[in-house]
């Protein structure tokens, strides 16, 4: 693996019993990048996010982080690893008991003996970062969408992780808070020095902030490239995605019989 | 038709074979499931505030119900006992019958089947809820882990808590019978209080009562834990798992009392 690639995925093949969720899998995400995986939903995209996490096992292929095996790591390694990753869940997974100050903190607290002077000006530096020094103090269920949104962001870089993981950090935001987020996840990938990986369906959005993207559809990756490259691509699943076509490689219609079948099939039925 | 009958036969056999695989699977992962609580449960003692904060939220909380009915049922104790024991000219006996009938079953059962209800039941929705919301899975992609962090200290709280909450339900319960008895009723306050001094042995009685509420509470603590963690997340599987909890746990309480009980009173 070159030295300047963080996490490297051959061959890597996943599946839920006989389901087939991934299909060899080619990535390499090199360090500092920022790096968006797209595609349609249900096609395997936080599946790929979990694996790099250690949450499910590959059934078969090699998934590297940093040069180390994540399928072959014991408990204690794969703990190891994960502090030093920070992870965005789609809807923040606030822990909802605690305020927001509290959930910055936390990793601070569980993994490390710092003085409680010293955690506050770190989770107020890391607050500040997202814009919300002031609502240190609120519960989570007092948060909007996007604030929530933040102070995730906020937790996952809280010990300065050399990887950060989005999982649709856009779902469900209005478009001004979809610009703070995405202006937010370059910024801190630039600061902090780390590597991102990104997984979203909001192309545009992405386009705007992302080094790279690899295209997933139906397991596979379909198309890779820089966000030019994906712009200007002629690729018919590409430019079915990024200009968000209602019917082309991937289809509108879930499978079925054909409908004239369904309805004289009905007629029968009655 | 002989052809048909043997295929629903053959059907019925199959879906009770795939009901109880199911059973063993689960009482198999419950198992491995409480070895694990143990494993992971020094977090819970070293960092005892975590467990402090349990025994608040499920044993503290709890006092109500269980002080409130704890003295109801000592009054109806006192008053059904002196009814009965009257008709044979030994009212004065009531306060060692109220005494051994709460210290040896009324109040470890009634106060474990009011603790699943109340305390257990919140357990399960409060991990289920969280499991539903994805916290369980960030805690654990942050190298914290759930069951050290969430579910033990809720175990433990709730075991710790059941015998302090049955104890009391026995103490107010007593305290409900003299209300009844001597305060209402005249039963003799002197021989009340020491025929049950001379009544209860407090190993045989009052040992074998705390026993009971520990083996109840850590019943019921972990079939709350494993039915919050084990739940489907959504609504419909949290309502479900609270559902299991309560049920499962009562039933658990009764069987667990037959069978401690009858090891413990047998040929007295």
């Amino acid at each position: 693996m070159p030295a300047d690639c963080l996490v490297k995925i051959t061959d890597v093949n996943f599946a839920y019993d006989d389901r087939s969720i991934l299909k060899g899998i080619n990535m390499e995400i090199p360090r500092g990048k920022l790096v968006a995986i797209m595609g349609n939903s249900g096609c395997g995209k936080t599946t790929l996010l979990r694996l790099i996490g250690g949450q499910l096992k590959p059934t078969s292929g090699e998934l590297l982080v940093d040069g180390q095996s994540v399928p072959r790591m014991t408990h204690d390694e794969l703990y190891a690893m994960r502090r030093r990753m920070g992870m965005l869940f789609q809807f923040g997974a606030l822990f909802t008991d605690i305020s927001v100050y509290d959930n910055v903190a936390y990793l601070m607290r569980e993994h490390t003996d710092l003085p409680e002077e010293l955690i506050r000006d770190m989770v107020l530096m890391k607050l500040n970062a997202v814009g919300l020094r002031g609502a240190h103090h609120l519960m989570p269920a007092e948060l909007s969408g996007g604030m929530a949104r933040r102070v995730a962001l906020a937790r996952a870089i809280a010990l300065d992780p050399m990887l950060i993981m989005y999982d649709e950090p856009f779902a469900g935001l209005d478009p001004i808070s979809m610009g703070v987020i995405g202006q937010l996840i370059r910024k801190l990938n630039d600061a902090l020095g780390a590597t991102t990986l990104l997984v979203t369906h909001d192309v545009q959005e992405a386009l705007l902030i992302v080094d790279y993207v690899y295209f997933v559809s139906d397991g596979q990756i379909v198309a890779q490239g820089t966000p030019d490259e994906i712009r200007a691509s002629s690729d018919p699943f590409v430019h079915q995605f990024v200009f968000g076509e209602a019917d082309g490689p991937v289809h509108f219609h879930y499978p079925a019989v054909p409908f004239e079948q369904e309805l004289m099939r009905e007629v029968a039925g009655a | 038709m002989l052809k048909g009958t043997f295929c629903a036969v053959l059907e019925l056999i199959r879906a009770a074979g795939h009901r109880m695989n199911n059973a063993l699977q689960t009482l198999g992962f419950a198992t491995r499931f409480f070895f694990q609580i143990l494993l992971y449960s020094g977090q819970s003692f070293r960092r005892f505030h975590l467990t402090i904060r349990e025994i608040y939220f499920c044993g503290f909380q709890s006092l109500l119900i269980i002080v409130v009915s704890g003295l109801f049922i000592g009054m109806v104790l006192g008053m059904q006992g002196y009814e009965t024991l009257q008709r044979y000219g030994s009212s004065e006996a009531l306060g060692v019958l109220v005494a051994l009938s709460l210290t040896r079953e009324l109040g470890p059962v009634v106060s474990a089947l009011l603790f699943a209800s109340r305390a257990g039941s919140s357990i399960t929705a409060e991990i289920g809820l969280m499991k539903a919301t994805e916290q369980l899975t960030a805690m654990d992609m942050m190298a914290v882990n759930p069951i050290a962090r969430v579910v033990a200290p809720r175990f433990w709280g709730g075991v710790i808590s059941m015998p302090l909450l049955a104890a009391l339900f026995s103490a107010v319960g007593v305290f409900g019978g003299y209300l009844i008895g001597v305060v209402l009723i005249g039963v003799d306050e002197g021989a009340f209080w020491s025929q049950m001094q001379g009544g209860v042995d407090f190993r045989f009685d009052i040992w074998n009562g705390i026993v009971k509420s520990f083996v109840f509470g850590t019943a019921v603590s972990v079939i709350a834990v494993f039915e919050g963690y084990d739940a489907v997340p959504t609504a419909e599987g949290v309502s479900g798992s609270i559902k299991r909890t309560v049920v499962y746990s009562a039933l658990a309480i009764l069987a667990l009392d037959l069978v401690l009980t009858s090891f413990m009173f047998r040929g007295v």
